[in-house]
């Protein structure tokens, strides 16, 4: 009975309660996370060979960094890790520049319709990518589009919009639209957690709102302007809804156009298994280090800015 | 009247200096305006595109209204039976299912990494936020084969269980709790005996509220916008979400021009239920957490 008493005391540290309540996350994880890693990695390491002479059978062997080798040096992969930078290098750019020129006059004073705008802005970000692309698809379309109808209208020469050039722009636009928002949220709520004296003060100094913009604001917005950087690469690797969606009212997208796309159709549509897995890895794997280095350059920054 | 409105220029722009009030910045607001209008155009040409017949939308000017509007939506209902809104009732459980089982995974875990000091902490926080730079989509395809190979391929459970985990939800959920859970609180109901369930149950979740309703919105738009997960793992129509529903009408209807009338439909109906639970549930919504995570 004496024991009772001390028992509070010993409950002050549990140490069966956090695991339990982590139990859930931990299995899941492993299940979906851990194990797809795994088994990509193992994947791309094996390969089917037929063994035994003329009627033998294809079986599993392991072939090392063949799969690796073989997926690297494919001109189809190359080239749609081409198509992708490009894409990338027209939509990252615009969706963060865009992005930060919005939140930035979103937090001036006197601003009309600010909540409206705001609202209006944030919309595509409840839209699914196939939505959007079948949205925007029929702005491009020829026979549908309003932009062309209007070009035309006024006897100007018509857009092709689902050309072989024309498709990174209009890829690059849907990206553009459906991300513009989450991260003109993102900035704009660093810009709210500044506090206003930090400004307010160069503001009676006389400072011009552009000044306090590019001085003061866009300096402390580093952090939050990383994070959106790296949603944003992460982002853009995985681009596959909106070009296969795009792809039913395009000839000029085929079925590898992104490295994504190659990934799905050389594991179900040419039943290369390892090969896709293999890619899949190199994939994984690139995002994780590109990532990684941006955290690492932020890290260093805001520990730079709290000293 | 040149000195006049130079004058009270000057005078606006120092008042506002120290208040903050005055006349309207119409620059920004113009530009503001017109992303606005950028981003509003594509729904409002569907809003006008579903009203109108096959032979209307090929025809007509994109922005001028039809007079199928009626046909159209009885056309997407009955189409094979109802399946549109099988459709949408499928993406309602894949998301609102999902989302619901991912926050309450992401409040556990997020509560025992905030207000728990035991062995493997760092270790367990360091592999889950791993976890959020990893590009999930290309983990999809050995997904497949490790659900196949489990034999629940093509179920509901498929496309289910994988968007359950959500790593990032897991980090907000710490960040918030570590803000919103005071440990003292924790130590009195402890010392008044309460179990650690409880507590979690009675005092940290109602806590954790506010917070947690940010990682149940982003996880349910998460789940409603995938496309790559339910398309790999389903191939029975009829338990398709919204998503890869669309995409089959719209890869159908390169041969028949009706079907574009179905798709247009079908994409204006699945865009008003998340519009208005966006709108509904901005106020609620903490995304400052978005931008204050990193610094957690």
């Amino acid at each position: 009975m004496t024991v009772a008493t001390a028992q509070p005391r010993h409950r002050i540290r549990p140490r069966v309660a956090p695991w339990a309540f982590l139990a859930p996350a931990i299995v899941l994880f492993t299940l979906f996370l851990v194990l797809p890693i795994g088994y990509a990695i193992y994947l791309s390491f094996v390969g089917l060979r037929v063994q035994g002479g003329a009627f033998g059978t294809r079986q599993q062997v392991f072939v090392g960094f063949e799969n690796y080798i073989n997926a690297l040096t494919d001109p189809e992969l190359v080239a749609s890790l081409g198509r992708l930078a490009t894409f990338g290098f027209i939509s990252v750019p615009i969706t963060l520049g865009g992005a930060l020129l919005v939140a930035l006059l979103l937090d001036l004073p006197r601003v009309r319709f600010a909540r409206f705008s705001r609202t209006a802005i944030f919309l595509p970000y409840a839209v699914p990518g196939v939505i959007a692309t079948l949205l925007w698809g029929f702005m491009y379309l020829p026979t549908t589009s309003p932009i062309n109808y209007v070009l035309s209208a006024i006897g100007w020469p018509t857009i092709n919009f689902l050309g072989a050039q024309g498709i990174f722009g209009s890829l690059a636009n849907i990206a553009v639209w459906a991300s513009l928002g989450f991260n003109m949220i993102v900035l704009y709520t660093a810009l709210r957690s500044i506090p206003v004296e930090v400004y307010e003060a160069a503001r009676l100094d006389g400072a011009s709102e552009w000044q306090i913009a590019r001085l003061i604001k866009i300096p402390l917005l580093a952090p939050a302007l990383l994070l959106t950087l790296i949603f944003s690469l992460i982002g853009t690797l995985q681009a596959y809804s909106e070009p296969t969606t795009l792809k039913s009212m395009s000839n000029s997208i085929s079925n590898s156009f992104f490295p994504l796309m190659k990934v799905y159709r050389d594991a179900f549509g040419v039943d290369n298994v390892s090969g896709a897995a293999a890619m899949s890895v190199v994939l994984a794997l690139g995002t994780l280090a590109v990532s990684v280095v941006l955290l690492r350059v932020l890290q260093r920054r805001t520990f730079e800015g709290t000293r | 009247m040149t000195a006049v409105a130079s004058a009270r220029r000057i005078g606006s722009s120092r008042g506002t200096a120290a208040r903050g009030r005055g006349t309207t910045q119409w620059l920004p607001t113009i530009i503001l305006l017109a992303a606005s209008v950028y981003t509003l155009f594509p729904i409002l040409w569907v809003v006008t595109a579903s009203t109108k017949t096959a032979g209307e939308l090929f025809s007509t000017f994109s922005l001028a209204p039809g007079t199928g509007f009626l046909e159209n939506l009885v056309d997407l209902s009955t189409y094979e039976g109802g399946r549109y809104w099988l459709w949408a009732l499928n993406s309602l459980i894949y998301s609102g299912g999902g989302a619901l089982l991912s926050t309450l995974v992401s409040a556990l875990a997020g509560f025992a990494l905030a207000r728990y000091n035991f062995r493997g902490r760092s270790v367990v926080f360091t592999v889950l936020f791993a976890g959020v730079l990893l590009p999930g989509i290309t983990l999809a395809i050995p997904q497949y084969f490790l659900v196949a190979q489990a034999g629940i391929a093509n179920t509901y459970w498929a496309v289910l269980l994988p968007s359950i985990i959500n790593p990032f939800g897991i980090y907000l959920a710490t960040i918030y709790a570590q803000g919103a859970v005071p440990e003292e609180t924790i130590e009195a109901a402890r010392i008044d005996g309460a179990s650690e369930w409880r507590i979690f149950r009675s005092i940290a979740l109602p806590m954790m509220a506010p917070g947690l309703v940010t990682v149940f919105m982003l996880q349910f738009i998460g789940i409603w916008n995938n496309f790559l997960l339910p398309f790999m793992m389903l191939s029975d129509e009829s338990k398709f979400p919204l998503t890869t529903g669309l995409y089959m009408l719209l890869n159908r209807g390169t041969g028949t021009p009706v079907l574009y009338t179905y798709a247009i439909m079908g994409a204006l109906l699945s865009i008003i239920p998340l519009v208005i639970l966006m709108l509904v549930l901005q106020r609620y919504w903490k995304l400052e957490l978005l931008s204050g995570s990193l610094k957690g």
